[in-house]
């Protein structure tokens, strides 16, 4: 879905999805102590922001070009009809959605998961 | 009930059955009382209208469905059940009466507007004639993009897109912070399990 790029509809979104998928069937499986070792819940997160600053970091390089914000005709300088920077403008882009999504979807899970269950009466 | 068989109305049998299914689902949803086999029928149910999305030519949206609906919601609703009771309250019979009449009434205005509604892949239909035939003219020129979907949401409407994944990285955020990271917590549920355990031994 990911690698497809800007030939197939969307799929930064539900690749990002699958990925996170992935971690929580493992976790499923192997137990929450073990995945939180393989994919600590510190690298999750920080994916989720390294997805959102590569997303906005593509708008900023196409402005220090010259052009406007997230304008993909711009990376490159190019004259117009060069379509260069526009794949990889979405390429990187999409690299970006994601990271995001991905890092976002198993820290949810993490938190929801690891949470400690409720206090029940006979605890008490 | 030879026509029902032709090779034309084998996307309206298929239309027709997935429906069904759809329908069944949605029935065995509302009247079951155990959580986990809600929870797995919500995910049988999202992959049923993945399939249906499919068939009305949705690719996308059908494998966002499938992805986020049958996948996603799926394990976060599972982990969820673990921290609330396995069955839903029983409820009383008349409690029963005035959501039905709110959904009666929604879906007679549903079937209503569905009247006025172009048919599946209409040429003359408002979302093909206007802006969308635009977007699938001037596409080629302006991006040497092969997909005019994925021209729209990353190129056209890039700002929106980044919007998007804002809103799923804050969502993130928001769920971290209000019920913590996890690493912590699950420590502590270790610890308590292995006290517990070690109380077990001594009683």
């Amino acid at each position: 879905m990911q690698f497809h790029g800007e030939v197939g509809p969307g799929g930064a979104f539900q690749a990002g999805v699958v990925l996170a998928v992935a971690i929580i069937l493992n976790a499923l499986i192997f137990g929450l102590a073990n995945t939180m070792r393989a994919v600590p819940p510190v690298f999750a997160r920080t994916l989720a922001a390294v997805g959102v600053l590569i997303y906005v970091g593509v708008g900023f390089w196409a402005m220090f070009q010259g052009g406007l914000f997230l304008e993909y005709q711009a990376l490159f300088g190019e004259p117009p009809g060069g379509h260069d920077g526009q794949h990889a403008g979405i390429i990187l882009v999409e690299l970006g959605v994601l990271f995001a999504v991905a890092g976002a979807m198993t820290t949810i899970f993490y938190a929801l998961a690891g949470r400690v269950a409720e206090i029940r009466d006979e605890d008490w | 009930m030879r026509e029902l068989f032709t090779a034309d109305s084998g996307p309206l049998l298929i239309n027709i059955t997935l429906l069904a299914i759809l329908f069944i689902v949605a029935i065995a949803i509302a009247r079951l009382r155990s959580l986990f086999a809600i929870v797995m029928l919500s995910g049988v149910y999202s992959l049923v209208s993945a399939a249906w999305y499919i068939a009305v030519d949705a690719v996308d949206v059908g494998y966002t469905e499938a992805a986020v609906g049958a996948g996603m919601s799926t394990a976060v609703l599972l982990g969820a059940m673990l921290l609330t009771a396995r069955t839903a309250k029983p409820e009383k019979p008349l409690s029963k009466i005035g959501p039905f009449l709110v959904c009666g009434a929604t879906a007679v205005m549903l079937i209503y507007a569905t009247v006025d509604l172009p048919g599946l892949g209409d040429p003359n239909s408002p979302a093909n004639t206007g802006p969308g035939m635009t977007y699938v003219q001037i596409n080629w020129f302006d991006t040497g993009v092969p997909n005019v979907v994925t021209s729209v949401l990353a190129s056209y409407r890039g700002f929106d897109t980044m919007g998007e994944t804002v809103v799923v990285f804050v969502a993130g955020l928001a769920v971290a912070m209000l019920l913590g990271f996890g690493e912590r917590s699950l420590a502590e549920t270790l610890r308590n399990k292995k006290r517990k355990d070690k109380e077990g031994d001594a009683s």
